[in-house]
């Protein structure tokens, strides 16, 4: 196959500043912003949630969010005496102290009186909780927040490791070729040829979950996509002069791959490493939502959403905000990595 | 060709192989089997009978090779909770994954192509902006997320579709949309880009110098050849779907192989997770053996690396 090599020029460190003060200029607004906002709730989490998010009021379970008004949760007869049926029918008296308390109304506005429908109330939602609370009454607007970190820790520390393992990999068998490369290219097409997920559902379930095993567990699995990226450009970078002149030099093969062919695959790097975070939000919250991820009571987006789709139909909000804060950071990731692509290295658009 | 065939082949029982060897340490790292089959009062010589009985005094090796050869003529073992052979669990599950797959597939292809084509077609227009939102939008969105929102849209507030399981036909509807959606907007991204490969094409400008109609140029001469890497690419999907099973099968309910795997990892149910994790994994690596051959049989330069 046809390689074509395209000459990148050197660049000297005032060039550098310049290229990158014009890209600046050009910056994708949103996603940078949103990006920034979430960097920033993740370090500050603990100044800005308003609440603890592990630890909540049972007595404000299920509370909506602030511009939910009380709506009807249930009605009951009132009947004089005793009720029989505490599901349809309540007492006058205790009618009354349901009334006294604010956690009922009678039907249509009338007086109570025997025979009338009483409305019971769920609570409207308050400026205490914006966005209302789960079932065991903690703040979901915290619990969002505090998700912004298991989130981002597992992004990039797992990608500083599938990164790490896929260069060496990937530079090693571009640069000797030969055995090492068919044997390396082989084992990266047998990891990508496994279920991932699969494998990391099963791992993480057996290994008891905790960040630390996640992090390993999608590290150990993401490699051969850089390995194959690095080893495709150390391939091309070997044919060129520069390399040539290193190893008539005396250069030994480390340090040609550390000192003149790395550097140049840098942005490349950069690019697919962006281009990974959002992937690796996703799996996280995939593994978080089928409970081998993040660990309860840790407030994580995945787990989240777990536990508000058994709560759809009283409480909807509890599994729609983590969501929303998952999409808008995979989407703002994702458009600040094919900027970053268009920049660095428009040759990375098919990937 | 057959060298590449053959090459692909033995890779693909080596990954089977790895996949097989990683489930088999890890259930070995999961404690001792035999803690969990004895009685609390069993003697250390009872324990040794169940351990010679079960194999487990052999060296690690011997016990691989078993294991290894059990899977490989299906012997897959006994359910620790529901006490029914595992076997059997995953022919009742796996029809119902296949199917899911098969309705994704079909999902994304009738949604997919036609707006691919006519993004294609009217370059630059609202409609291609609307396709290129729309697959940046499902690259971005959490597939368990979209498929707990279709749930609260269609079965908790219209109430028009079950909002999980297996009683009735129209139950597969949102589950199959769910998983859907993500592979349209690949399906929809790939039709078009290849469409304009197509349309730039020599041939097409002659078709069109020839004077033939705009209608003509497009669904005679430009579509037929754009479909070639759609329809390779609709294998590709398949694998996707298989991977994608686990998660949309635990979010409906679905009666499938992928939530069988799960119910076993939340039972801590070892011989179940063992059997449907090799076999799924079995599946999976056998739909990528496919790409690959067709890949190579369509594009000879691939056999080569």
């Amino acid at each position: 196959m046809a390689v074509v090599v395209l000459e990148r020029p050197e660049r000297s460190p005032a060039d550098w500043v310049a290229y990158v003060l014009s890209g600046l200029r050009q910056l994708p607004l949103l996603p940078t912003a949103i990006l920034v906002l979430l960097l920033v709730t993740a370090i500050f989490a603990n100044l800005i949630a308003p609440h603890s998010p592990t630890f909540g009021e049972l007595g404000d379970s299920l509370t909506p969010p602030v511009w939910m008004g009380q709506s009807v949760a249930e009605t009951r007869t009132v009947v004089e005496g005793r009720a029989l049926d505490f599901i349809t029918q309540i007492s006058l008296s205790e009618a009354q102290q349901e009334i006294e308390e604010g956690k009922a109304r009678v039907a249509g506005g009338s007086e109570l009186v025997p025979g009338v429908e009483l409305e019971f109330l769920n609570p409207g939602g308050t400026w205490t909780y914006i966005l209302g609370t789960d079932l065991q009454g903690r703040d979901v607007l915290s619990r969002v927040i505090h998700g912004t970190r298991p989130s981002l820790i597992v992004s990039v520390v797992a990608i500083l490791v599938a990164g790490s393992i896929g260069t060496t990999i990937g530079l090693i068998a571009g640069f000797r070729g030969g055995l090492a490369d068919a044997i390396l290219m082989r084992l990266t097409d047998i990891v990508l040829s496994m279920p991932l997920i699969l494998i990391a559902v099963v791992v993480a379930a057996i290994t008891q979950p905790s960040l630390q095993n996640i992090i390993i567990i999608i590290g150990l699995l993401l490699w051969p996509r850089f390995a194959r990226q690095v080893r495709g450009e150390a391939l091309a970078l070997k044919q060129q002069d520069f390399v040539a002149r290193a190893v008539v030099a005396g250069s030994s093969g480390l340090r040609i791959s550390v000192k003149h062919i790395l550097p140049n695959i840098v942005p490349s790097l950069l690019v697919i490493s962006t281009l990974q975070v959002g992937y690796v939000i996703l799996l996280e919250g995939s593994l978080s939502f089928l409970g081998v991820g993040v660990p309860p009571p840790q407030p994580a987006w995945g787990l989240m959403i777990a536990d508000g789709r058994g709560l759809l139909a009283t409480a909807w909000w509890t599994a729609l905000f983590p969501g929303i804060a998952m999409a808008l950071t995979v989407l703002s990731v994702n458009l600040f990595g094919d900027w970053l692509r268009d920049k660095l290295d428009p040759r990375l658009r098919q990937i | 060709m057959t060298r590449y065939i053959a090459l692909r082949f033995l890779q693909a029982i080596i990954s089977l192989l790895v996949v097989m060897t990683i489930v088999f340490m890890l259930s070995r790292l999961s404690g001792d089997p035999v803690q969990l089959l004895a009685d609390i009062s069993a003697s250390e010589e009872q324990m040794e009978a169940i351990r010679k009985d079960l194999g487990l005094d052999k060296p690690l090796a011997v016990q691989w090779g078993t294991y290894v050869r059990d899977m490989f003529v299906f012997d897959l073992g006994e359910s620790v909770t529901s006490r029914q052979p595992v076997r059997e669990l995953i022919w009742q599950r796996l029809p119902n994954t296949l199917q899911l797959g098969f309705a994704a597939m079909a999902i994304s292809i009738i949604i997919g192509l036609p707006i691919g084509i006519y993004a294609a077609v009217h370059r630059g227009s609202r409609w291609d902006g609307f396709a290129r939102l729309f697959a940046v939008l499902g690259q971005s969105m959490p597939s368990f997320w979209l498929g707990v929102l279709l749930i609260l849209v269609f079965a908790v507030v219209l109430g028009v579709l079950p909002p999980g399981g297996k009683e009735s036909p129209e139950s597969i509807i949102l589950p199959a949309v769910s998983m859907g959606y993500l592979t349209t907007a690949a399906i929809m991204r790939l039709t078009r880009s290849s469409m304009l490969d197509v349309l730039n094409a020599e041939y097409i400008k002659l078709a069109r110098i020839k004077g033939l109609s705009e209608t003509k140029v497009i669904w005679k001469h430009a579509l037929k050849n754009s479909l070639i890497p759609v329809i390779t690419f609709s294998v590709v999907l398949f694998t996707l779907f298989l991977g994608a099973a686990v998660v949309t099968e635990t979010v409906f309910a679905w009666p499938g192989l992928g939530s069988l795997i799960l119910e076993g990892v939340r039972t801590r149910d070892y011989p179940l997770i063992q059997g449907g994790v090799v076999v799924f994994s079995a599946i999976y690596i056998l739909a990528n053996l496919l790409v690959d051959i067709l890949y190579g049989y369509l594009d000879p330069r691939i056999r080569l690396t």
